[in-house]
């Protein structure tokens, strides 16, 4: 029996198209776009001016405060403007621009692909770097690692798990990343495991990736404390709470979160760059995207800098069919719609995929029958049908004791509905209106 | 570009399956129960069950146009299923203008009144049998021979049903052993050879239609299951007391509406419980009343006074049985 977690869960199509694409490097944009606002918490502090030289690998702007992240210049050349500019979210945010001229990296990042498994720094030094290289959470969320390796007083680490899941349907750039880094990946769990003082790492891959599951296997045999998990298929494993309930069958409790239970999770791609960072001086200033849809003449994975508009990455697949709808960026199950293809890819991108116009509209709502299959899937053990109408009629006290605030908007609920109700968009809205009451009465 | 991009908040795939698939998958589940009860009962099934029908979406469309003003939605199915149901719970011989009064009442009381598909706390197929149980007592209650006058209509030959037989032979203190030698042994109690409502008869034919049911997952096994095995478990604890007064719980399983009930009545997805555990609290109740009602009762059969009690208890159910929420009590040290 292969694990899985117990409550709910989905099965859409996986629609994996790119699983056997190896990853290519990106040409280099004319223009990269790089918004100081790519993490969760607060925008870093741009600290260069328009009309200077950049490097590739140099900082730009300064994580500002405990929660937030650096971020470097991801190309060379000349910052032409510091702008507000639209990004994935749909929101204006500051960016800096630069005109991209060669390819000059700073001196001290290694420039080569040797795998480098010797730790010499201290667990102090590896933090300290991983905060410099302004690594954040690639599978999405975007969290500043260095604020999830800090852990708080009074809680106690004992394992590490290890996010190769990558269960949003289409999106193969964890797997690509799995197989062709393997090894690097194992040393960022190494070290990993001596910043944070943790002896126990567990890797878990869904089975539809028996190659990364079979090499990832093979790999871990010449290192101790590191066991791979191949988990049975099923949308939302990949969220932390999930995967660490289908591993270590530990629930990490409401409002709490994976360090309650003695756990820190990282995505594999965020393992790489932490490698990148240590091994090779280099900072988070590029990541592998998955460029897909059944429509796209050529899907593949791509090694891309950030600040590359999206419109370069749809050229290189093959260009944007006429029949396109929808620009996602991220998956078809979370991912945001785009207004157009000019948005930068960022640090949380884990994605492009577009969607013919002849799927991009949703089907008419008809009334809720109380077929019960909301709830039968709801991960979080909510119920999705009481939600939405208490959301829609803005009873907001009692969204609170329904416990609205748990929701992680995976969005399983309004993929299963019969109905087509729109359960995921009320209960967004009734979570922002709960969310300011609760941080009113602080 | 030239062309527009749709922008719309998050997932953006969703199912295959709609509320019109999941009620032209329940039709067609019932459609070896429909074939059976044809065979049996002949031109009189086939008359009921296309009169039903047909009153049912006639006045469902009618009250959403004229009378609540709205969409007209007809074709989502569940006006088509509610007729079906309704002709089941009828005795193939009742006259015409009493299917459509049921149709009127189970349409219009039962399902519209409470604000149309969805809205409805009972089932209202069920609601407009009841009704003309209470209103047409004597039609209600003469059940036609199988095969016997499979070409008459209402002035078909009739007899009582199996339970009626026994409910009249302990009422008049004759032995269960000796009643049950007049009455169809159980293989053709499995197959529906019986007097009954139109389509409950043949166990067969419904079990054939669960399973599509399970298959095409419209509905989960645990109501079903829930009422059958407390029914068996009821009446094979009165059994194992004293055989003489009592039934099998094999014969009271085989007759009446229990598989009707449990399998298309219970399980309806709007007037049952949200959870699993509220399922099964359901199935019990509806289990404990059927049996109450058939053997301390008046009524030779209690299946669908059941259902209707306990679809008023689903509410409640559904807020004292909830899922189980993720990291709710786990402490981890």
């Amino acid at each position: 029996m292969l694990k899985t977690f117990t409550r709910g869960g989905i099965h859409p199509p996986e629609e994996k198209l790119s699983a056997h694409t190896s990853i290519q490097s990106l040409p280099l944009p004319a223009i990269a776009i790089i918004p100081v606002a790519q993490h969760l918490g607060a925008p870093a502090k741009i600290e260069i001016n328009k009309g200077d030289v950049v490097k590739t690998g140099q900082l730009i702007a300064r994580g500002d405060g405990f929660v937030s992240a650096n971020v470097h210049a991801s190309v060379s050349g000349k910052v032409v403007k510091i702008e507000d500019v639209t990004d994935v979210s749909g929101y204006r945010k500051p960016a800096v621009i630069i005109e991209v001229s060669g390819d000059d990296w700073l001196e001290s990042i290694i420039r080569n692909e040797y795998l480098d498994s010797e730790i010499k720094l201290t667990g102090e030094e590896i933090l300290a770097r991983i905060t410099e290289s302004g690594i954040v959470g690639l599978g999405g969320a975007t969290f500043p690692s260095q604020v999830k390796m800090t852990i708080p007083r009074g809680k106690k680490v004992d394992c590490l798990v290890i996010n190769g899941v990558e269960c949003e349907p289409y999106l193969t750039a964890d797997h690509r990343l799995m197989i062709e880094k393997g090894a690097e990946i194992l040393v960022g769990i190494e070290l990993l495991k001596r910043a944070m003082n943790v002896n126990v790492a567990h890797i878990g891959i869904e089975n539809n990736k028996p190659d990364a599951i079979r090499l990832m296997h093979n790999l871990v045999m010449s290192h101790k404390g590191i066991e791979v998990h191949a988990l049975k298929i099923k949308y939302p494993q990949g969220a932390e709470k999930q995967l660490i309930k289908a591993i270590l069958n530990r629930e990490v409790p409401s409002g709490g979160l994976p360090v309650d239970v003695g756990v820190v999770a990282f995505n594999v791609g965020t393992v790489f760059a932490i490698y990148e960072a240590i091994q090779k001086n280099k900072p988070l200033f590029e990541r592998i995207v998955t460029v897909t849809g059944k429509s796209l003449r050529q899907p593949a994975n791509y090694k891309v800098r950030i600040g590359t508009p999206v419109s370069l990455l749809i050229q290189c697949a093959g260009g944007l069919p006429d029949n396109t709808g929808k620009i996602i960026c991220g998956g078809p199950m979370m991912g945001k719609t785009l207004i157009n293809a000019d948005v930068p890819i960022v640090k949380g991108s884990s994605g492009i995929l577009i969607i013919p116009s002849g799927e991009s509209n949703r089907k008419p709502v008809q009334p809720c029958v109380r077929c019960a299959k909301c709830v039968s899937v709801c991960p979080m053990g909510l119920e999705p049908y009481l939600l939405m109408p208490l959301s829609e009629q803005k009873i907001y006290d009692r969204l609170e004791t329904e416990h609205v605030m748990d929701c992680m908007e995976c969005g399983s609920c309004s993929y299963i509905c019969p109905a087509n109700r729109p359960l995921l968009d009320f209960i967004r809205l009734g979570k922002l209106q709960v969310g300011k009451i609760i941080r009113s009465r602080k | 570009m030239s062309n527009l991009l749709t922008v719309s908040p998050s997932p953006h795939v969703g199912t295959t399956q709609s509320v019109n698939k999941l009620m032209y998958g329940v039709v067609l589940s019932l459609v070896p129960a429909f074939l059976v009860s044809v065979y049996f009962f002949g031109a009189g099934a086939l008359i009921v069950t296309l009169i039903s029908i047909a009153s049912c979406v006639v006045f469902e469309s009618a009250i959403q146009r004229f009378i609540l003003k709205s969409e007209v939605r007809i074709s989502d199915g569940s006006a088509i299923v509610t007729g079906l149901l309704l002709a089941f719970n009828l005795p193939s011989n009742i006259p015409w203008w009493m299917i459509v009064i049921g149709a009127l009442f189970a349409i219009g009381v039962g399902k519209m009144t409470y604000g149309g598909l969805g809205n409805n706390p009972f089932n209202p197929a069920l609601v407009g049998r009841v009704f003309l149980l209470i209103s047409f007592p004597v039609q209600m209650t003469s059940w036609p021979l199988p095969m016997v006058s499979r070409l008459q209509y209402t002035d078909a030959t009739t007899g009582a049903t199996p339970l009626g037989v026994l409910k009249e032979a302990v009422r008049n203190g004759e032995t269960v052993t000796e009643v049950m030698k007049q009455l169809p042994d159980h293989m053709q109690l499995f197959l529906g050879q019986m007097g009954g409502s139109l389509g409950e008869v043949s166990a067969a034919a419904l079990l054939l239609g669960f399973l599509w049911l399970l298959y095409k997952k419209i509905i989960t096994w645990h109501i079903p299951v829930f009422i059958v095995t407390t029914v068996f478990v009821f009446t094979g604890i009165l059994w194992m007391i004293d055989p003489s007064k009592n039934a099998s719980p094999a014969f009271h399983i085989l007759t009446g509406g229990v598989l009707l009930g449990a399998i298309y009545m219970a399980t309806d997805l709007v007037t049952s419980p949200m959870t699993i555990p509220g399922m099964i609290l359901f199935a019990i109740g509806i289990g404990v009343i059927t049996v109450v009602i058939r053997v301390f009762g008046a009524y030779p059969e209690g299946v669908s006074f059941a259902i209707l009690i306990m679809n008023a208890f689903v509410p409640l159910i559904n807020k004292y049985l909830k899922p189980s929420r993720f990291g709710k009590e786990v402490k981890y040290v």
